[in-house]
């Protein structure tokens, strides 16, 4: 058994593990964050992305022990109280969802892709960020509106704040 | 149209739970004392079940209990059934063997279920599963459906001698091939309609709970239609009668078809619950599993050909399919080769005669049954791969081929049973043609050529039936359930609405479209009216979404139920306001006595009738309506399809530079909703065209595409934007005017890729689905 | 996934006495292949020891013409590292191609190459950069490393601390991926150092990543596309699979090496 301490959604959590717990296991488990999903056994869906100490990881590639330390968000960890994040309210908007299975990871990677290359985001490059996420509703046209979407809003908001 | 009402672009209710990661799905779900299921499963195509023992396993950390199908057997607890039954070419029933929820002395397909361990943790279950020691005698295997009904293929279930389920044939034979003997042209073509893997993200899940104190079962599933589970359980399962059993489908993670059946492991949760004394026990797939046993789609071979005069006006057309149906007969499997496949035949066009031969045949493969489209795809996918070879082979440009050939009366009356009943197919084609652009393809073409890729376009005028039809005449044809909805309309006493729908949404947006449909009637705000569905214990009942039906068929019920919501509300109006009744109008909410300033607001009308204070003389209190709606005939979406292609000729890889979609559905309620449908269809058409394959060892039968390793899912980088319109003919057939919209672009989308590929690299001879690897090939060979 | 003992070590020197004194242990890097295996019972090993919390074993340093990459640096990392893009931009490029972003944040270089995959990205650029592979034990040349498909000259008490990839004149890599896996059905990687011209092709070969010899020895005078032109690779060395036949994949090594001999510039 393991004994790991994290941070989840801002809450600093202890437990007591198995070995072979899964992240994904541990979250929707024993923190009952069942926002993050698991659709596939190889590592390809990108249903349970989520974020650790800041970057985009699939919760079903991670033991929980190895997130022993961590700072974690998940998709229940994103709105701040009633207000949406940006990309959360772009899905919305643009109907980047249907079935809402893959979107809890979509949205992490969305977050995760913005974060990281700043700035609004074309087609092309969000098309490939979305590499490691598979959604089979959308035929991703409304998810990738949602990103870009997302991307220049949040673009312009760096910019009013600097 | 008000600013929620139909036709608006409202942004979708349900959408708040999803995006923050409240959507609550059956594997959410957490009951008292849950345990955990996990089945083992065949690792073999085909065997016999000599013994299975479970004595290291009962003995495993956590384990409880561990059933087999004896034991399934011995409870006298029933098989899965084929609801619609087909009749062959002489007479007889179709042949369909035995399904048992947990296999028994016989396994049939690799992942077919052999027992089922029970325990404190998943992890735990499936620790002692391995442990479980099935002594198996490996018999040979047959997966292919061509090969299926040689003499040396071997025997799958006994009562269906060479493996034939049924031998189906409609249309009239001696006509047809009468008018390809005097015909002019006639085009021919070797087809194989590529098995697929349904897919939805969310992997299917089970919870099955006994209540010993109430001796009432409890239902959580991943259904499209759970109030069809609850009806198979009962009536021919045996679980408990319907009254003792409860369905809960909650937010469903897609379907596709793929979670309209009754599956085995839903059996098997309920059973064993009450076996281990009443404590939920719960089944969640994970991929692997949903690639071995959800019920895979399409898997025809067939020959083809279409007779036509020397102006290329279509004299005829031929079709022979051999169709997979796998190891069992699954829930609707019969009826997807046949009558939602050879009643297609037609296609858009004046094609005087018509037959279909169909044999469906057993193999030792996952059952198939319908997915996305449903036959339908099958059958776009022969006539309009027929029309653009004709169009080739004759030299015609083969959207004037289209053209001279379209239906433009209504009602047709096709050869092969339908009626269409509304279309414009040329405003289909001209829309499409200035879509894309089509007189400047010759220049788009060259100058790709510059950049060393092949260019090439590709057709589709595709229809479709869907909503599925009246049940007398579904009834007539095999099906062993009607194909209506029903719907219930509650009035709160503060005006406030709940629909009970017998709908199912599971990515569809009802709770939205739905919630319009109430707005554009009664004037309430989307925010005061919540849309019932998914569970046996609220709703009235219902057949469930699949079909492109819940628009067609499931709002029409909510119509029939509002026109009474309506009638009763307007009475209790006038006697308030003391005017005739035939004066009363309902307008934003408000009803109005027509020429005059008198108005109540909708709720003071619900309060009064809940009151019951001062109501006309005899009327009952309450503002409550429920509706049954039968369906009058199929609604035909069609539409016109082009795709645009630039295939790299060294590696064989193809781009989609363009795909314009064109489609009529009748009235729409969401725009965007709509188009979103039409993404998701197109992206998963595309996927059979380009990618996606079921494929098997044919020796061992082993799954060879059993995880996202090997079966290709479309990705971002794989699908284009998309440009999606449409023409708008009102289906005369319900109130709305609506036709369906939620298969129609992975209907009308494969054979619209497969010619243009075709046509970009110059070989006709290619296969879904068109790998890199296969177009090299073609290339090459061309 | 079965029962395991997880370990976190800090050290290098821990990790390695650890591996040293454990029976039926595998050694967990970025775990983006290794934990898949084993949810899927394909793997069981009864000890896993974490490297990824070992400082030693991450970080990128330029200096005297070579790069050295600590064997537990992300592809992610690699992929954004300034001082690998200036120095070998192919290397930086290939990362960015590896799995997907959320696998580029925790796979390692080092988990990588120790797995060798045939279809991995990474051994196709340590073999064609003629890199060194520097373990707890020893340095072994990139000829000597790679010895068939998942299998490589380390030991089983052996760990791979880090990559010296000398910085050669200039270099390409070009992909083409499995359209299910993402994985490379053909990588080809082209460097030109001072030695000479090296082609390492990874994906395609039945006996994991190879050099392509008939290839170096025609580019030696002439390093242009078309130098190609005239060979061709015998499909019986080449993998055979439901995404294309042996034929197919010999054809795209002749393509891919094509295409980044004109991405060399």
């Amino acid at each position: 058994m393991a004994t790991i301490s994290l941070t989840v959604n801002g809450k600093a959590v202890t437990a007591t593990v198995e070995d072979r717990t899964l992240l994904v296991q541990y979250l929707r488990e024993n923190l009952g964050l069942t926002g993050t999903h698991v659709g596939c056994d190889t590592s390809q869906c990108g249903a349970c992305v989520i974020l650790v100490d800041g970057r985009a990881v699939k919760a079903c590639t991670m033991l929980a022990a190895q997130a022993d330390g961590s700072t974690v968000t998940t998709i229940e960890g994103l709105a701040t109280g009633d207000q949406l994040h940006p990309v959360q309210a772009a899905f919305r908007e643009h109907h980047g969802l249907q079935c809402g299975f893959c979107t809890p990871g979509m949205i992490m990677a969305a977050v995760d892709m913005i974060n990281r290359r700043g700035g609004a985001l074309d087609e092309q490059t969000i098309r490939h960020e979305l590499e490691g996420n598979i959604c089979r509703c959308t035929g991703y046209h409304n998810i990738v509106k949602a990103i870009q979407a997302a991307s220049a809003e949040m673009a312009g908001m760096r910019q009013a704040a600097e | 149209m008000g600013v929620e009402g139909i036709g608006a672009r409202v942004t979708r209710k349900e959408d708040r739970r999803f995006i923050t990661g409240k959507g609550r799905y059956t594997d959410d779900i957490v009951l008292k004392d849950t345990t955990y299921g996990v089945f083992v499963r065949s690792p073999h195509a085909h065997a016999k079940i000599l013994s299975i023992d479970t004595t290291a396993a009962k003995a495993a950390p956590g384990v409880i209990e561990i059933l087999t199908g004896a034991d399934l057997a011995g409870d006298r607890i029933g098989g899965l059934i084929c609801g619609w039954m087909i009749h062959s070419r002489d007479g007889t029933p179709m042949k369909a063997g035995a399904h048992p929820a947990i296999a028994h002395e016989r396994v049939r397909h690799v992942g077919d279920q052999v027992a089922l361990v029970i325990a404190e943790t998943k992890a735990q279950a499936r620790d002692a599963a391995e442990l479980v020691e099935v002594d198996y005698e490996i018999l040979p295997a047959v997966v292919d459906p061509a090969r299926a009904m040689d003499a040396d293929a071997p025997l799958i279930h006994d009562v269906a001698p060479s493996n034939l389920i049924f031998d189906w044939v409609l249309g009239d034979e001696e006509a047809t091939e009468a008018a390809f003997a005097k015909a002019a042209h006639v085009v021919e073509l070797d087809i194989i309609n590529n098995r697929l893997s349904p897919n939805p993200m969310e992997p299917r899940s089970a919870i099955g709970y006994y209540d010993e104190a109430e001796e009432h079962y409890d239902l959580y599933t991943t259904s499209q239609n759970p109030h069809v589970a609850r009806l198979v359980l009962s009536a021919f399962v045996g679980i408990a009668p319907e009254h003792k059993l409860r369905v809960v489908a909650p937010d469903v993670g897609g379907g596709f078809g793929a979670k309209i059946y009754i599956y085995p492991e839903e059996t098997a949760c309920l059973w064993a619950s009450k076996r281990i004394g009443g404590r939920p026990v719960k089944w969640t797939s994970d991929r692997t599993e949903a690639f071995l046993t959800d019920c895979h789609g399409r898997d025809h071979v067939t020959k083809a050909k279409l007779a036509l005069a020397e102006d290329g006006t279509f004299l005829a057309l031929r079709s022979d399919t051999i169709a997979n149906i796998g190891a069992y007969m699954s829930t609707f499997s019969s009826a997807t080769p046949t009558y939602l496949h050879g009643t297609l035949l037609s296609g858009q066009y004046v094609i005087p005669a018509i037959f279909t031969n169909v044999k469906a045949v057993y193999t030792n493969t996952t059952p198939v049954d319908a997915y996305r489209g449903a036959g339908r795809p099958e059958a776009t996918y022969i006539v309009e791969r027929l029309v653009e070879t004709a169009a080739r082979q004759l030299g015609m440009d083969p959207a004037e081929l289209r053209r001279k050939n379209f239906i433009r009366q209504f009602p047709y009356q096709t050869p092969v049973i339908l009626t269409y009943d509304a279309g414009d197919f040329e405003a289909n084609l001209d829309k499409a043609l200035a879509a894309v652009d089509y007189a400047g393809f010759p220049a788009r073409k060259a100058e790709a050529k510059t950049r060393g890729k092949l260019r090439g376009i590709g057709f589709s005028s595709y229809i479709e039936a869907c909503g599925i039809a009246p049940s007398q005449a579904v009834g007539s044809l095999g099906s062993g359930v009607g194909l209506w909805e029903s719907a219930e309309v509650r009035v709160n006493p503060v005006g406030t609405v709940e629909i009970l729908t017998g709908s199912h949404s599971h990515g569809q947006g009802h709770e939205t479209t739905f919630a319009q449909l109430v707005n554009e009637r009664l004037g309430i705000g989307l925010n005061n009216v919540q849309i019932v569905h998914g569970d046996t214990d609220k709703v009235q009942f219902g057949m469930g979404t699949y079909g492109s039906r819940s628009g067609a068929v499931g709002m029409s019920a909510i119509v029939k139920a509002l026109d009474k919501v309506e009638a009763k509300a307007k009475k209790i109006a006038a006697h308030l306001m003391e005017a005739s009744e035939a004066d009363i109008v309902i307008e934003d909410g408000e009803l109005k006595v027509a020429g005059t300033d008198k108005k109540l607001p909708f709720f003071q009308v619900a309060l009064a009738a809940y009151t019951a204070h001062n109501l006309p003389a005899g009327m009952e209190p309450g503002l409550k309506e429920s509706a049954f709606y039968d369906p009058t005939n199929f609604t035909y979406p069609a539409g016109t399809y082009i795709c645009e292609v630039e295939v790299d000729p060294d590696t064989g890889k193809t781009e989609i530079v363009q795909f314009v979609a064109v489609d009529d559905f009748g009235r729409i309620i969401n725009p965007m909703i709509v188009e979103g449908q039409v993404h998701g269809g197109l992206a998963q058409g595309i996927g059979q065209a380009l990618m996606e394959g079921v494929s098997y060892d044919p020796e061992s039968g082993q799954l060879l595409t059993g995880s996202y390793m090997d079966y290709c899912m479309p990705r971002a980088d794989d699908v284009p934007s998309f440009k999606v319109d449409h023409v708008t003919t009102l289906c005369p057939g319900n109130p709305l005017g609506m036709k369906g919209c939620g298969e129609a672009g992975a209907i009308g989308s494969p054979p619209a890729v497969i010619n243009a590929i075709t046509d970009a690299i110059g070989n006709n001879n290619l296969s879904m689905p068109a790998t890199p690897a296969k177009v090299w090939a073609a290339i090459n060979a061309a | 996934m079965y029962q395991t003992t997880y370990h976190r070590p800090s050290t290098v020197q821990e990790a390695a006495s650890l591996l040293a004194s454990a029976e039926d242990v595998k050694l967990l890097a970025g775990g983006q292949t290794l934990i898949p295996t084993m949810k899927q019972r394909l793997a069981a090993p009864a000890n896993l020891i974490d490297l990824g919390r070992i400082a030693e074993l991450k970080g990128i340093t330029v200096s005297g013409g070579t790069v050295t990459i600590g064997a537990g640096t992300t592809h992610a990392e690699v992929h954004t590292s300034a001082d690998v893009k200036a120095a070998i931009p192919a290397l930086a490029k290939l990362a960015g191609g590896i799995g997907d972003p959320h696998v580029r944040h925790l796979g390692t270089i080092g988990g990588s190459v120790a797995n060798n995959d045939p279809a991995a990205d990474y051994p196709s650029a340590v073999l064609g950069l003629g890199a060194t592979v520097v373990t707890t034990k020893r340095e072994i040349p990139a000829d000597d490393f790679f010895a068939g498909m998942f299998t490589t000259a380390l030991e089983e008490d052996e760990i791979i601390v880090r990559f010296v990839f000398p910085v050669p004149r200039k270099a390409a890599y070009a992909k083409f991926a499995n359209p299910a896996s993402r994985y490379a059905m053909t990588g080809v990687f082209v460097a030109v150092t001072g030695d000479g011209v090296r082609v390492a092709v990874t994906g395609a070969g039945s006996d994991g990543v190879f050099r392509w010899m008939d290839a170096e020895a025609a580019l030696a005078s002439d390093l242009s596309p078309s130098a190609l032109d005239g060979l061709s690779l015998d499909p019986s060395g080449m993998l055979s699979d439901i995404h294309g036949d042996a034929a197919y994949r010999a054809n795209l090594v002749k393509v891919m090496a094509k295409r980044a001999l004109a991405a060399l510039g």
